[in-house]
């Protein structure tokens, strides 16, 4: 065992492999290595390819942020995401950014759109977004039309800050998205990420959240609806590099179809640094049909013996009988009966994002996804 | 004039389990008018669930001959909500827990189910929360998920409040008096009184104690052993049991 006498908080872990902004330094993926064995990589190689010319899809945005321009280099573009994987890497190096920065006097919503333009053009894009200490806001990011996209988000929030941020996938058939998003919070902010993924032939986010300080606060929450031949990946990582964080991951998908299929990975690293910190994660799937498969990979490494708690479960299953029989003893179909299950699946983690509208619509929409049912 | 009663004829009842189907009610008779209340004691594991579960077409059980009749129509081979159509209440001995369904939610989408169409918006908010009330459950549980995190008196007086809600034509109450507390099971019985006094229902009430019988008056009590009913008799036979418990009957049944 080597000794480290000054413990570096950014040391290697086994989780995950070491960001870096250059793209020689993300080889290729197979689909053999850790982070890509879920990907179907094979109907990504233009994704991985640096030599292609990449367009921006832009963003509009309605609300109480400073939309600015970053360059290369520009702070505080590149403080909070270290790319991990190669498409990353590539959207990472795109010349402009785009900076939102939300004030302290921000109380608004503020409503992000991305929208695709056809899937004949690979677009890039990097965001980064900025809460400024105190700030207290939500941020709906919705990605719809047709695109073959890699977007990252990189999300600084300030001191005491409250960032909610939602990031809602709901695009057009044929589309693929990839991309980091990476938080960095400071002391005694509170962070949430709400990702929302329903519709694109493949989405494969990395969700990254570590700590800037002592204290701080985040929590993953996502939800999805996978159908037929639909990819749905969600990678989260939560790296504790400080004492007293608290961060509680909670995902929860469905699936139906053939070849439908989510994948979960929830990692989460205490570092010998982190100290009295408190963690937990869960992952639920609630498979529909058969022909679906849900992945779905907690993994929760401890370097420190003086932490509040830790844990971590993952249930994947089919609907609950007993849940069925009870609504129907009632006379309710069983049609309804399995969409109330499913909205009530789901409503628990969409009712965090506090803004009515959106959770209503979010909710129709999952309705549509259930329209299955219609058909039996 | 089809003949108005929930008619239970020689039943026999099946649960599937890891070594194949095993018998568990051989031959239940037994027919509440309306208007009647029938009580059904009997010792754990003599099938009083099983009966009441397989009246509503709990998947788990299968009917293996016999027939159930509502008010003439043959329940057996209905699909449990269109047995709740028809008008049959199954009030659980443990009510399920649905994350995420609120109570107003569910109330509504059954009410709306039974009755075929939706109930008026503002006499029906009106009608939940007096229920609730009557039932000592304060109005936020309307915005509570089903049963989730209720505690166990909670989940009982939340199915009087169904039976309220709902009125079917026949209700099949499973020990809804187990786990109240003394105050608990005098407003559930209430609750069931005002039921019963429309004067048209049928109920079949299952218990394990004659404390409830004194709240809830029966004109018929079934001892149910092994399956089946071993004796009827008045409210009497509740008394009577009380004291000599079934050890006669468990005897003769070895
Ligand atoms: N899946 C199963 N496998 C084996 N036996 C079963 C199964 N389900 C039920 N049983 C048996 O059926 C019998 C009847 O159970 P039931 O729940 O109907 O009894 P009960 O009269 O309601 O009892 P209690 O008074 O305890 O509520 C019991 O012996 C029970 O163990
Ligand atoms: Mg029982």
């Amino acid at each position: 065992m080597t000794v480290v006498t000054t413990p570096d908080p950014r040391t290697v872990s086994h989780l995950h492999p070491r960001g870096s902004f250059r793209v020689a330094d993300h080889p290729v993926p197979t689909g053999k290595e850790e982070i890509w064995r879920f990907t179907p990589t094979g109907k990504l190689a233009d994704f991985f390819d640096d030599t292609l010319a990449r367009e921006s899809l832009g963003v509009t945005v309605d609300g109480p942020a400073e939309v600015r321009r970053l360059d290369m280099g520009q702070s505080p573009r590149g403080t909070a995401l270290t790319p991990v994987d190669r498409a990353a890497a590539i959207a990472a190096g795109t010349p402009t950014a785009t900076h939102l920065y939300v004030g302290a006097e921000t109380t608004d919503t503020i409503r992000v759109s991305v929208r695709g333009t056809g899937a004949e053009t690979p677009t890039a894009d990097h965001l980064v977004i900025e809460a400024a200490p105190d700030a207290c806001a939500t941020i709906v990011i919705t990605h719809t039309g047709q695109a073959r996209h890699i977007g990252n988000v990189e999300i600084l929030v300030g001191e005491s800050a409250r960032l909610t941020v939602v990031s809602i996938q709901d695009w057009d058939p044929g589309s693929v998205h990839l991309g980091q998003v990476e938080a960095l919070v400071a002391k005694d902010a509170v962070y949430r990420h709400i990702a929302v993924s329903l519709g694109g032939d493949i989405v494969r986010l990395q969700n990254n959240v570590s700590y800037a300080t002592e204290g701080g606060e985040a929590e993953l929450l996502g939800v999805y609806f996978a159908d037929a031949g639909q990819h749905l990946e969600h990678r989260l990582f939560v790296d504790h590099t400080h004492p007293k964080g608290i961060s509680h991951v909670d995902y929860r998908g469905a699936l139906h179809g053939d070849g439908a299929r989510s994948v979960w990975v929830g990692d989460v690293l205490i570092r010998p640094t982190a100290r009295s910190i408190e963690t937990y994660e869960s992952s639920k799937n609630l498979v529909l049909s058969d022909g679906c498969r849900a992945h779905a990979v907690p993994n929760l490494e401890i370097e420190t013996g003086e932490i509040v708690s830790a844990g971590h479960s993952a249930t994947t299953g089919r609907f609950d009988d007993e849940q069925l029989f009870y609504l129907r003893s009632r006379g309710i179909d069983e049609v309804q009966a399995r969409r109330l299950v499913v909205r009530g699946f789901f409503s628990t983690i969409l009712a965090r994002i506090g803004i009515e509208d959106v959770e209503a619509a979010l909710m129709a929409r999952i309705d549509t996804e259930l329209a299955f049912d219609k058909e039996n | 004039m089809t003949n108005r009663s929930l008619d239970i004829r020689d039943l026999h009842v099946s649960v599937e389990t890891e070594w194949g189907p095993k018998p568990i009610l051989k031959g239940v008779n037994l027919c509440v008018k309306p208007g009647e209340v029938h009580a059904i004691m009997g010792p754990n594991g003599s099938g009083k669930s099983t009966l009441a579960y397989s009246l509503s077409g709990h998947p788990k059980y299968t009917i293996t001959s016999g027939s159930v009749l509502l008010d003439g129509v043959e329940l057996v081979g209905m699909s449990v909500d269109e047995r709740a159509r028809e008008g049959l209440f199954l009030a659980m001995q443990y009510p399920v827990e649905i994350p995420g369904v609120s109570v107003a939610n569910f109330l509504r989408t059954a009410k709306t189910a039974i009755d075929g169409q939706a109930p008026p918006l503002r006499t029906w908010v009106k009608q939940v929360n007096a229920s609730l009330a009557s039932m000592q459950l304060d109005s936020e549980f309307s915005s509570r998920s089903v049963n989730e995190g209720f505690s166990g008196g909670e989940k009982k007086r939340n199915e009087v409040v169904q039976l309220e809600l709902l009125n079917p034509k026949y209700a099949v109450m499973d020990e809804t008096d187990s786990g109240l507390d003394i105050d608990a099971l005098r407003i559930v019985s209430e609750g069931v009184n005002r039921y019963i006094d429309q004067g048209d229902r049928g109920v079949l009430l299952i218990t394990h104690y004659t404390r409830l019988l004194h709240y809830i008056k029966p004109q018929f009590v079934h001892v149910f052993v092994d399956g089946h009913i071993v004796e009827e008799g008045d409210a009497t036979l509740a008394d009577s049991l009380e004291k000599t418990g079934y050890e006669q009957w468990l005897k003769a049944e070895a």
